[in-house]
């Protein structure tokens, strides 16, 4: 069963400007999914039409096996959205907009469940300050705080730890962790590539309305990451015509230090390390150092988004 | 199919009675003593003077207009006021993410405005209530039309409020509309004492009529019939809500 599974969807806004173009994606329930992709790509539009905030051009959405257009009122009672724009009511207190917010769910008052939100959220010290007095840190706590009031099934979360200090961002990413083990699929978008490799399981890329990959973390890491071998001389490096044609294969990048080559499989399924080093040592010598990096998601991410069409080939190739 | 969300309407009316109950000073107090003025200042300068063609004195007969108009201009301001706020604070998107219908929001928003519609004139009424002699020959009528009115401006203000980009806006149909229609129907004077061209105009105004229908309920006196005028009255807070159900329902300015 799937969290959600998004067919075909799109989005024209006024003026003729498309935000987001056929975009079809599956998040499986329970899973701890991130959509990723530059400024502008279209994730909040994508999130704000799921929230109802941004009616679609096109497509559908199921939530759980219902049709979120014609069921929004069964699938809104199920999902809970973390708005990118901060929005706050001046007057209120965070224990007031807490208990405000699940009475428009449709909650009965349930005091335990907002006390512990605003414990886990460390907002428990803030309470009774009127909104206008936090600080925009807190005031981004206080929008999780209120897409967790009734229970959510599914949490999507819009960039929830933009402004928010490192240690708040462990223990809000451990509370995360802690909901999605217990079963809460956990949808987010966040410019923090590395946290998002760290928690989630599944990926999605998305540029320009476009999705360029959607796949488990895993997967994409081991199919798209791959390792580069660099060798420090301890000098820039600029390469020949002459480098090129002795080192392709290896698309090979020169640098401040030295050389980078990329590493593949040979026929036999062997990391060609060897043959790499190899070439590099028989044109520039032996290094003062060398070792291997694997991509991480930001290296994967840049590369898909950063060439538009060249990304897209190196997706398929591997 | 989908079920009512009795909860959720009751919280969103909650919130909106506590808002302006937050704010008394602004949105209770200034109000009723605003109308309090004006009716000294006009004891003041009429006298003891009879209104024209009726058997009050100008006193009393200004008592019931002016607690018409805090109730219209009260409830106009609680709706597109609480809207601006939301939209420009952000937090109306809690509105449109949240399991309501239409139905309940605009249910909410308007029996609050009638809440704050009400309260600020009694505040007005209970005041004068050692000075002026409110035998109230009929309370029903009263009540009936100081709600319809109170209804009929909440929902004004809420498809103000959903029109307006920004406070100004706001302000704005306040200022160029709100408050040309209600001074001009009829809390100052009786339209008998108009030229003709200012008595079409003013019976063309529905806040005529309900200013009209309310004094007749508080006084027994008015210009219009307000069994006649009740009709005009009840089409016109109908058609007033099912406007805001169905641009609500839409997501008029409110849905990219
Ligand atoms: N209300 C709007 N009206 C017109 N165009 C819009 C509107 N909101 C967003 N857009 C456009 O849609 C595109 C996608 O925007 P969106 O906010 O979805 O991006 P995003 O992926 O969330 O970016 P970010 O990482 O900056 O939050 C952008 O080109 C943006 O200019
Ligand atoms: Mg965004």
């Amino acid at each position: 069963m799937y969290a959600l599974e998004i067919n075909g969807l799109g989005k024209v806004y006024e003026k003729g400007n498309r935000a987001l173009n056929d975009v079809s994606l599956r998040v499986p329930q329970g899973s701890f999914f991130a959509l990723l992709g530059p400024n502008g790509a279209g994730k909040s539009t994508m999130i704000n039409i799921l929230a109802d905030i941004v009616r679609p051009s096109e497509g559908r959405v199921t939530l759980l096996g219902h049709d979120l257009f014609s069921e929004r009122n069964w699938c809104k009672r199920r999902m809970g959205v973390v708005p990118q724009e901060i929005a706050f009511d001046p007057f209120f207190t965070p224990h007031e907009v807490l208990r405000f917010t699940a009475g428009l769910f449709g909650c009965r008052p349930d005091e335990a469940w907002l006390d512990e939100l605003l414990e886990r959220l460390e907002l428990t010290r803030h309470a009774g300050k009127k909104a206008r007095q936090l600080s925009g840190g807190m005031r981004r706590r206080l929008l999780v705080a209120q897409a967790l009031v009734h229970r959510p099934e599914l949490v999507i979360l819009d960039e929830p730890t933009a402004g928010v200090d490192v240690e708040l961002r462990r223990r809000l990413w451990d509370f995360m962790r802690e909901l999605n083990a217990g079963g809460t699929t956990i949808l987010l978008t966040t410019h923090y590539l590395d946290e998002a490799e760290e928690l989630c399981d599944h990926v999605a890329i998305i540029d320009r309305g476009q999705l360029l990959t959607a796949q488990p973390m895993r997967t994409l890491m081991r199919e798209i990451a791959s390792s580069w071998l660099w060798l420090n001389y301890g000098r820039p490096v600029t390469l020949t015509d002459e480098d090129q044609v002795a080192l392709a294969g290896f698309e090979p990048r020169g640098s401040e230090e030295g050389v980078c080559l990329k590493l593949g499989q040979s026929q036999d399924g062997q990391s060609t390390f060897h043959q790499a080093y190899q070439a590099a040592v028989a044109r520039f010598g032996p290094p003062m150092d060398a070792g291997v990096r694997r991509e991480d998601l930001e290296d994967v991410f840049l590369r898909l988004t950063g060439h538009g069409s060249q990304a897209q080939g190196s997706g398929v190739k591997s | 199919m989908s079920q009512m969300n009795l909860t959720g309407a009751r919280a969103l009316f909650m919130r909106e009675v506590r808002r302006f109950l937050k704010v008394n000073m602004q949105t209770i107090v200034t109000p009723a003593l605003t109308a309090m003025l004006y009716l000294v200042i006009f004891r003041y300068a009429m006298g003891d003077r009879h209104v024209p063609g009726m058997e009050v004195d100008y006193f009393t007969f200004l008592v019931p207009g002016l607690a018409m108009m805090a109730m219209m201009q009260n409830a106009f301001a609680n709706t597109s006021s609480s809207m601006i706020m939301g939209k420009v604070m952000g937090m109306q998107i809690y509105l449109l993410m949240a399991p309501l219908s239409a139905f309940e929001v605009v249910a909410a928003f308007l029996l609050a405005a009638v809440v704050r519609a009400v309260v600020v004139a009694a505040a007005f009424l209970v005041v004068l209530l050692p000075f002026v002699d409110f035998s109230m020959p009929h309370p029903g009528i009263a009540l009936v039309y100081g709600i319809c009115a109170s209804l009929m401006m909440g929902g004004m203000g809420l498809i103000g409020g959903m029109w307006a980009r920004d406070f100004d806006q706001v302000a704005m149909v306040t200022n160029f509309v709100i408050l040309p229609l209600t001074f001009l129907s009829g809390v100052f004077y009786s339209v008998q004492q108009l030229p003709p061209f200012w008595q079409a105009i003013n019976n063309a105004n529905p806040f005529f009529y309900l200013t009209d229908g309310f004094r007749y309920g508080f006084l027994g006196v008015g210009d219009t019939d307000p069994f006649a005028s009740m009709g005009v009255v009840l089409v016109s807070v109908v058609v007033t809500c099912l406007a805001c159900w169905q641009l609500w329902r839409s997501g008029w300015r409110m849905k990219e």
